[in-house]
């Protein structure tokens, strides 16, 4: 998070994304995008169109997606709102990445369900795999980065790669995922426990029995 | 209006105040960084906290708050206590403790405020947060470490400059403040950002470790690089005034200064006459006083005379030049250096008669051949007002960005003859409707079409006058009503071939049209008008006289000296009575008293401090009529409008690196 900075402007980024443009599929949905927001509040459409904007950078260099510099200038001209404006969101939100990211963007949750439950194995065996926190591996696969929690405490630990959570780790796991991904093929999303569905109770139901079939109030037992 | 209590002291708050204000109302102390009375609320700083009864058992930051019916408000309890002290030491966690070597030491919030509220010792021990350097431009020094994201320069920008350049960038602990791409901020109006800034964070770049506040004298002046007035406050050290802040002044420049006035202050000791100088042999040659005046007395010009004023100088000064004048025999005086022969014969034709704050009410206005944002910096800010409470905004006029919704009409002037519908329904509809002429429609004789647009539209009802000329000089409505004007302009002074000159720190005339003439110039600055005298005599720039000045609105404003003129240069009420006895005339003064005392028996209104009352607006000529089109505005260089200006050098790098685009290198530190 410290080092999180866009990506230097230079000649180079300007030719390569200089005349960055909406696909035809793209323009038509940053349209219908911006049409949702009331009169004279299209600047609220400038999150989804980032965001639209990084998966077309994405799909262009196939890799998760980047915004660079030039691009968000592109989504301020069209929403007509000013590029230090784009420039605050992009940057306040860590889901934009403002330097180029490899085709895997791997976050690993480092927080405390996470934590506890292993999320340092975790991490462990994707460094194992070559990876360095912050940065993307030389044949531009995978990009690691550490992230606070996902919303996935019950089937801790967990990482999210580009769109896809998978849960229920270990290191021999996420090795496999990993290994899967390099591949070309997509490994299984969500949680890796073998008869497991999503954040079910594992194993018989261990807390709240007296709710299976009705409705119970607890207070009085506090 | 609810009815609150304030530590026990029960107060009527007017409707839509916050507990803030209440508190402030009730004469309590509110700590605050983020709160700024002129900008939006952002309730980040939450040093504000007070207790408020009724709402949830903690403290609550008071200037997000409204003040309701009933509150039970205590500014003094252990609980406001704690929680100030408590934010003290969040915002100090990462704030570095070097105010020794802070040029806001001694005039910081954060200083002040961490004496007055603070706990008085840190219990952090952790590395502190560090921030690179930000560039902002030649005027805005950033020591971004020192930053504790009030926000107010954010909002400053994108709200009363209108120039969104500022921005927050990342978030929590690593939230930094910047412009895109430490890009120059280049408004003419970025300055005040470092007024705004309650730490050290934004400080002034050319006044880095130049003094501290304490060691300053204040003098109250008024600010000559624009009509407007601007209220000033010139901080100076010895012989030396080392800045310009503006005062507050809500019925003139609210608590702003352009660029151009804060900055021309390092241009007051650069390029001075400091002696007199005589042209022998097609040369200028140092002299003494004597020798100067000796000069003067062998031109011998009879009532060959004519005074040029230039547009720095103070009502003072022109009338003693009149006297002069008058005294020789001669009424040939004129303001308007650059050849503008508009009709002055009724001043009400050519003052701002909306009044600065009155044009924020206004809700349709056309401004015709002016751009404002150079000619008057802090009337813009009026007009974004005016705009964002609905006005429409009409513009006749070659393009500029004006910072709020406008549309341009063009820049034919005879389009005033030929009105878009567009623009007759707006101001048919409004019932507070101005125009504003400019520099460039009154060089085109574009005043009479002006009132004949008054008179269609009734600009001019019950308790409005929507009819505003918006001038840029400093001195031109005090010389209009010193009689500074001639019917044809100053081609009737050229026309007359006079003897003898006398230029009032005229700097912006086309001397060569006197080449017949002897030109004694009475002046601060080396500059255009010293090039052209035939005899010197150096003079005291504003900073270093007591004057009147009259502002665009017809504000009588009074400005005091500072600090003594360089050198051998006098004040120029003196010079001028010396003069007159090198010339064997009596100008009936001997002092400054009495100078001021004959100015005002000639005209009263120079004599009472605020509006001057010019009367009814006359009516439009019969024949008015606008032709031509509009070439380009008076301004060409925004930061380089007069003398001291053009000898500023923070002024020049301003000039050369955002007029004119040079990038300089920032030396390595």
């Amino acid at each position: 998070m410290a080092d999180r900075h866009p990506e230097p402007d230079s000649p180079e980024l300007r030719a390569r994304w200089g005349n960055f443009a909406w696909t035809e599929a793209n323009a038509a949905k940053a349209k219908e995008i911006i049409t949702r927001y009331p009169e004279g509040r299209q600047r609220s459409a400038v999150m989804p169109l980032l965001d639209l904007a990084q998966r077309q950078v994405g799909a262009e260099t196939r890799t998760q997606g980047w915004l660079p510099l030039p691009v968000m200038e592109y989504v301020a001209a069209q929403l007509d709102m000013p590029i230090i404006r784009v420039l605050e969101v992009a940057t306040f939100y860590t889901m934009y990445n403002i330097q180029p990211v490899g085709r895997f963007h791997v976050q690993v949750c480092g927080t405390t369900p996470c934590m506890l439950r292993g999320s340092d194995d975790i991490m462990a065996a994707c460094k194992a795999k070559g990876m360095k926190k912050g940065h993307t591996t030389p044949d531009g696969l995978f990009t690691l980065t550490e992230v606070e929690c996902m919303g996935n405490c019950a089937s801790a630990p967990m990482v999210q790669i580009n769109d896809d959570n998978y849960e229920d780790l270990t290191a021999e796991r996420v090795t496999h995922i990993l290994d899967e991904l390099a591949a070309g093929r997509q490994p299984k999303t969500g949680t890796q426990e073998p008869g497991r569905h999503t954040v079910e109770p594992a194993g018989a139901l261990s807390n709240l029995t007296a709710m299976v079939s009705e409705n119970h109030d607890y207070r009085g037992e506090w | 209006m609810p009815k609150v209590k304030v530590d026990g002291v029960e107060l009527e708050v007017p409707q839509g105040a916050t507990v803030l204000q209440a508190c402030e109302l009730a004469g309590k102390e509110i700590p605050r960084f983020c709160y700024h009375e002129r900008l939006s609320i952002a309730g980040n700083c939450r040093m504000c906290l007070v207790e408020v009864k009724p709402g949830p058992p903690k403290p609550q930051a008071s200037c997000a708050l409204p003040a309701t019916e009933g509150q039970e408000i205590r500014t003094d309890s252990e609980m406001v206590k704690k929680a100030r002290e408590g934010v003290m030491e969040f915002l100090l966690i990462n704030h570095p403790l070097d105010c020794p070597i802070c040029d806001q030491g001694g005039e910081c919030d954060l200083q002040d405020q961490s004496v007055a509220y603070g706990r008085g010792a840190s219990r952090y021990h952790e590395h502190k947060r560090a921030v690179t350097e930000k560039y902002m431009g030649p005027l805005i020094k950033t020591i971004m470490t020192r930053c504790i994201h009030c926000t107010r320069c954010v909002r400053f920008s994108e709200e009363i400059a209108g120039v969104d350049e500022i921005g927050a960038l990342y978030r929590g602990e690593n939230m930094q403040i910047s412009t895109y791409l430490e890009k120059a901020a280049e408004h003419e109006l970025s300055a005040n950002v470092i007024d705004l800034c309650p730490v050290g964070a934004l400080t002034s770049r050319p006044y880095a470790f130049e003094a501290r506040p304490w060691e300053l004298k204040k003098t109250l002046a008024i600010d000559v690089s624009d009509a407007l007035g601007s209220n000033i406050r010139l901080d100076s050290r010895g012989r030396e005034v080392l800045r310009i802040l503006p005062r507050v002044n809500d019925d003139v420049n609210e608590e702003w200064l352009s660029d151009r006035g804060r900055y021309m202050v390092d241009g007051l000791t650069r390029r001075r006459l400091d002696k007199p100088w005589l042209r022998r042999d097609g040369k200028l040659v140092a002299a003494t006083w004597a020798e100067a005046f000796d000069a003067v007395a062998k031109i011998n010009p009879g009532s060959s005379v004519a005074v040029i004023a230039g547009d720095l100088v103070d009502c003072e000064t022109m009338f003693a030049a009149k006297k002069l004048a008058g005294a020789l025999g001669s009424t040939l005086l004129e303001g308007r250096q650059t050849g503008l022969a508009y009709d002055a014969s009724n001043l009400a034709a050519v003052n701002f008669n909306s009044t600065l704050a009155g044009i924020e009410d206004a809700d349709a206005v056309l401004i015709v051949g002016s751009m404002i944002r150079d000619e008057a910096p802090l009337l813009n800010t009026r007009l974004r007002k005016a705009v964002k409470k609905g006005a429409k905004v009409f513009i006749v006029g070659p393009e500029w960005d004006p910072t709020y919704a406008a549309t341009f009409l063009g820049d034919d002037l005879s389009i005033l003859g030929n009105l878009p519908q567009a623009l007759v329904d707006a101001f048919e509809g409004a019932s507070k409707p101005a125009v504003i002429l400019g520099g460039a429609a009154l060089g085109k004789g574009a005043l009479g079409a002006g009132l004949a647009f008054a008179e269609r539209f009734k600009l001019v009802r019950d308790g409005w006058n929507g009819f505003n000329v918006v001038h840029m000089a400093a001195s031109r409505m005090g010389g209009l009503m010193l009689g500074y004007a001639q019917d044809g302009g100053i081609a009737d002074l050229v026309a007359a071939k006079p003897k003898m000159v006398i230029s009032l720190g005229a700097d912006e005339v086309d001397f060569t049209k006197f080449a017949g003439s002897m030109i004694v110039h009475i002046g601060h600055h080396g500059d255009k008008a010293a090039h052209a005298a035939d005899v010197i005599l150096p003079a005291a720039a504003f900073s270093e006289k007591d004057g009147t000045y009259v502002n665009t609105e017809g504000r009588v404003q009074y400005s005091e000296k500072a600090v003594f003129a360089p050198g051998e240069a006098r004040e120029d009420w003196t010079i001028l009575r010396a003069l007159a006895d090198a010339l064997g005339v009596t100008v009936g003064f001997d002092s400054f008293d009495q100078l001021r005392a004959a100015m005002v028996a000639e005209v009263p209104a120079l004599g009472t401090e605020g509006l001057a009352d010019y009367g009814a607006l006359p009516a439009a000529p019969s024949d008015a009529k606008a032709e031509g089109v509009i070439a380009g505005y008076p301004i060409k260089d925004r930061y380089l409008t007069n003398a001291i200006g053009r000898a500023s050098p923070t002024l020049q790098r301003c000039s050369a690196e955002l007029v004119h685009g040079e990038t300089f290198a920032e030396a390595a530190e």
